[in-house]
């Protein structure tokens, strides 16, 4: 197997799984040192860099970064790091003064953006500090998308949205509010240098079985429906609600509802429990307000009287699974249910929609509506206009959205710079020996055995009261330290030099976790089964050294890891070292001019 | 040293044996030895050799002397028995443990400094008595803590660290214990665990005195061009004369080597040494031809290390004083003092 190289960011970057797994590559551990050291405004300007939406992302993201997590693999659950983002937020200072300045003069460059969410705050952000004069049309009246139309008030607070929203829009740019683009040949007609199309994916799927028609004063698209809660249109939902669909559309639906007096709400799936979208923790929550999950039920019409809405039918499935593994839902034979309501909300998807995009302008577009973009420089087939968010590849969430907004902005600023948008600079990265003193290190290499901490609730009979109330505390800054401390450190990397290695075996017997073999070289399907522990993670690289003294080589498995660093303790000559890993993701300006 | 504790997290995947426990559970508290050491490599094959054999740890006594390798016991089998006596007296203090309860299984560590010089009598005598022990010598041919002196095991010719040459004999523990009686002897090097570990596995089942002399390399005083137990020097002169299995009682036996190649000695436990010929003609069982053997290799600055000597049949301590079933530390006062009318009795028999 060949050896390890130390020289590209690429081997490094994969170790440190949860900036690896961030799409915006969110340097995780480097903030969460920085909220165990009481350093909260730092942690948070660490998070705006990559992620620009600190305090909504501790709120709302999907967490990727999650499930990555090489503690969850050490023990039951990984680090709450959703939840110490948020921490940051809280318990920042005044950080206005440490955000970029308005551009002093402009560049003359002209960019328009369609949709005023994540992705084109994020462009706009890239961007107008170095010059560009950006206008972004949006058809709400405020700025901030389905950040703000979609996710309910009692998970962000309006206050979170407007602060952040607010860093972006005070670097100077034309908001264009309440003016929905309806004709993208209109608006290439108007001469701007570049333009990002940040829609969305705004459609809800609806639900076409009997009586939907008949009922329709009852039956409301989810997504729509959220939306006129958060600007006010909706106030109050029947005493008996049923919620079709298993994302998080659906969660915040069936939540919202029992806000605005639902009682009685059910959740009622076609797939089964655990194949449902919605995030774990969103079903959690849901769980714990009372609110009931049906699985396997496929509705088959809506019931009515007299023009009104009583209730939904159901077929009961059950899962089937052929030799390849794939599910088929099959009627499962029981005979069908009933379920009486007073309202539904249809919560079965979302899809992009460009009514306003001209066909034949250049663009190209599959069955679905979805653009043809490339994905790395997010460019449609327009050469001056790109794409991102939810716009681009269908719904995905915020996070994605900003990682397509840094891409987008790099195109663009190459773009209008008269450069080529494929050429995209690779991102810098260094790698600093954390050594203090013979066994004293920068971070704190000690592993806490803490288990995973709760973030506290409102009381339920509270919470329901009020739509706008935010339903989770956070952590206290208590609570955020001993949830910091439970953190791995990955991106401190266990380096090793093999021409100091005087094969002691001192490393191999320290490891709390036999992540070290010094064993015969051979291929990587061989060694994986001939380690201390096997290497059986697949996704986790071996690092591999060079031939030593005897003709062995030093095989590390990443998987499990601590980094905690004995290893490096325990070597007498320092072949190994503890050395943090760190990664500049490249942002438009300076940084992805070619080099 | 190492100021934090090893955390507690362990691989997901770590074996556990037919007693529930994975190795980790036979660890000790954090070494506080310099980094590099051979003893610690000694301690982790203690380690996972009574993790192999499943042997409880409260069915087993740890007892050493003073100096760096006397220290270890702190740092494997947390929770067994311990013992660290005065200077080189380990030998008598585990005679004694074992006379009083002979059913512990006792681990005596040692290094050259408390074994060939200031205890070299006492560990002669546990040697040639018969002691059911196994008696580990962490031998690094220098007092590391007091800064790297020759030890009464520096090979003569061999140089310190500052260069000065050494004009004593070197004592050559496994000769001492071929000529006293052991009746299983061995050498291994800290460096070698395959080796290692089943040469403890097979001296911890052995009835009667096995000792194991484990070249284990200084990292501070005694690892330099010169020394003749450094890591390079070791391996580059490392002669094994057999690989060893143990193979445990009642389990199946598989050989991959051919006939011949082959030995399979039977211990009084019931488990199996199967011993792989590595040596043409060397002879396990033949005491006089592995004191022939070792010192024609010594005297060409080669190092024997294996399985040297085996008496599967031996017998102990007790044995030879024919002590009852029951450990002395068990038996009731009534059998202890069975009073004046036995006393009578054996005073008439010997009228």
């Amino acid at each position: 197997m060949q050896r390890t190289s130390a020289w590209t960011p690429d081997y490094f970057h994969k170790v440190v799984d949860c900036q690896f797994a961030c799409p915006a590559h969110t340097p995780v551990p480097e903030y969460i040192r920085l909220i165990a050291d009481g350093r909260y405004s730092d942690a948070y300007m660490v998070n705006w860099q990559s992620n620009v939406f600190p305090g909504i992302l501790g709120r709302t993201c999907d967490r990727p970064c999650e499930p990555a997590c090489r503690r969850g693999r050490v023990e039951e659950e990984p680090v709450a790091i959703c939840r110490l983002k948020r921490v940051a937020a809280d318990n920042k200072d005044d950080v206005s003064a440490r955000m970029p300045a308005p551009a002093a003069k402009t560049n003359g460059k002209r960019v328009a953006m369609v949709g005023a969410g994540p992705a084109s705050l994020t462009v706009a952000r890239d961007l107008a500090p170095l010059g560009y004069e950006i206008t972004i049309f949006d058809g709400d009246a405020k700025a901030g998308g389905m950040i703000r139309s979609q996710i309910p008030r009692f998970r962000l607070p309006e206050e979170v949205i407007d602060e952040e929203v607010g860093y972006i829009t005070g670097l100077g740019m034309n908001l264009r509010l309440g003016e929905r683009i309806d004709s993208l040949k209109a608006l290439l007609t108007e001469g701007y240098d570049a333009v990002f199309i940040g829609s969305g994916a705004p459609r809800g799927r609806d639900l076409d079985i009997p009586g939907r028609e008949e009922a329709r004063a009852n039956i409301h698209i989810g997504i729509d429906w959220l939306s006129s809660v958060s600007f006010g249109h909706i106030a109050k939902i029947g005493k008996r609600v049923i919620v079709l669909g298993g994302g998080n559309t659906a969660m915040d639906c069936c939540r919202t509802s029992r806000r605005l007096g639902g009682e009685d709400v059910k959740v009622i799936v076609r797939s089964g429990y655990e194949e449902m979208k919605a995030s774990p923790w969103e079903k959690e929550d849901a769980v714990h307000e009372d609110i009931p999950i049906i699985n396997f039920r496929v509705p088959k019409a809506f019931t009515h009287e007299g023009g009104k809405l009583t209730g939904v039918t159901f077929e009961v499935v059950e899962a089937q699974y052929d030799d390849k593994g794939r599910r088929r839902l099959v009627a499962s034979g029981a005979p069908d249910e009933h379920y009486e309501c007073d309202a539904v909300l249809v919560a079965v998807g979302q899809e992009n929609a460009f009514p306003w995009i001209e066909r034949d302008l250049g663009l190209e577009f599959d069955e679905w509506d979805v653009p043809n973009v490339d994905p790395i420089t997010m460019r449609g087939g327009i050469p001056n206009v790109f794409f991102g968010g939810d716009a681009a590849f269908g719904p995905k969430n915020i996070i994605w959205a900003v990682a397509h907004g840094h891409d987008a902005a790099i195109s663009i600023d190459r773009f209008c710079k008269g450069e080529d948008v494929a050429d995209r600079p690779p991102p810098e990265f260094s790698l600093i020996s954390q050594k203090m003193g013979i066994h004293e290190w920068s971070y704190d290499n000690d592993i806490a055995n803490d288990r995973r901490y709760r973030v506290p609730l409102r009381e339920k009979a509270v919470a329901l009261k009020n739509v706008k109330m935010e339903v989770e505390l956070g952590f206290d800054r208590e609570t955020g330290y001993k949830e910091a401390e439970r953190c791995l450190n990955c991106d401190v990397q266990t380096v090793f030099a093999d021409n100091l290695c005087i094969e002691c075996d001192a490393c191999e017997d320290i490891c709390p976790v036999d992540c070290i073999t010094f064993t015969k070289e051979t291929d990587e399907a061989d060694l994986r089964t001939r380690l201390k522990a096997p290497a059986l993670n697949l996704t986790q690289d071996l690092y591999v050294s060079g031939a030593l003294k005897t003709g062995r080589v030093m095989v590390k498995d990443e998987d499990v890891c601590l980094h905690c660093g004995l290893c490096a303790e325990r070597c007498p000559t320092g072949a190994w070292d503890m050395q943090r890993f760190t990664l500049e993701m490249t942002h438009a300006g300076a940084a992805c001019q070619s080099r | 040293m190492t100021y934090i504790l090893k955390p507690q997290l362990h691989h997901p995947k770590l074996a556990t044996n037919n007693l529930g426990f994975t190795r980790r559970d036979y660890e000790g508290s954090v070494s506080t030895l310099c980094a590099g050491c051979g003893h610690d490599s000694i301690s982790s094959a203690i380690i996972q050799a009574v993790f192999e054999l499943e042997l409880p740890p409260h069915r087993i006594a740890k007892l050493s002397g003073i100096g760096c390798s006397s220290k270890t016991p702190d740092y494997f089998l947390g929770a067994s028995h311990g013992f660290n006596t005065v200077h080189g007296r380990m030998p008598s203090v585990l005679t004694g443990a074992n006379l009083a309860n002979k059913d512990l299984i006792y681990l005596g560590v040692s290094g050259d400094g408390d074994s060939a010089s200031i205890g070299l009598g006492q560990f002669a005598h546990a040697v040639r008595r018969g002691v059911n022990m196994l008696y580990i010598v962490e031998n690094n041919g220098v007092y590391g803590l007091t800064k790297g002196q020759f030890s009464a095991t520096s090979d003569k010719g061999s140089k310190s660290k500052k260069g000065v040459v050494n004009h004593d004999a070197g004592i050559d523990l496994v000769g001492v214990a071929l000529q006293l009686g052991a009746t299983f002897v061995g050498r291994s090097f800290s460096g070698d665990k395959d080796q290692l570990v089943p040469l403890i596995k097979a001296g911890l089942a052995h009835k009667g005195a096995a000792f194991i002399d484990v070249i284990s390399p200084c990292v501070q005083f005694n690892n330099h061009v010169g020394s003749t137990k450094s890591f390079d020097y070791v391996r580059e002169h490392n002669e094994a004369v057999n690989r060893l299995d143990v193979i445990p009682p009642r389990a199946p036996i598989h050989v991959d080597y051919a006939p011949g190649e082959t030995v399979m000695v039977t211990q009084h436990d019931g488990s199996i040494l199967s011993l792989h010929k590595l040596a043409e003609l060397y002879d396990p069982s033949d005491r006089a031809q592995a004191l022939g053997f070792l010192q024609s290799k010594q005297a060409k600055g080669e190092i024997v290390t294996g399985l040297l000597y085996v008496d599967p049949q031996a017998g102990d301590l007790h044995e030879a004083l024919d002590t009852v079933d029951t450990p002395l530390n068990a038996l009731a006062g009534d059998a202890l003092t069975p009073g004046s009318t036995a006393l009578a009795k054996i005073n008439a028999g010997l009228r």
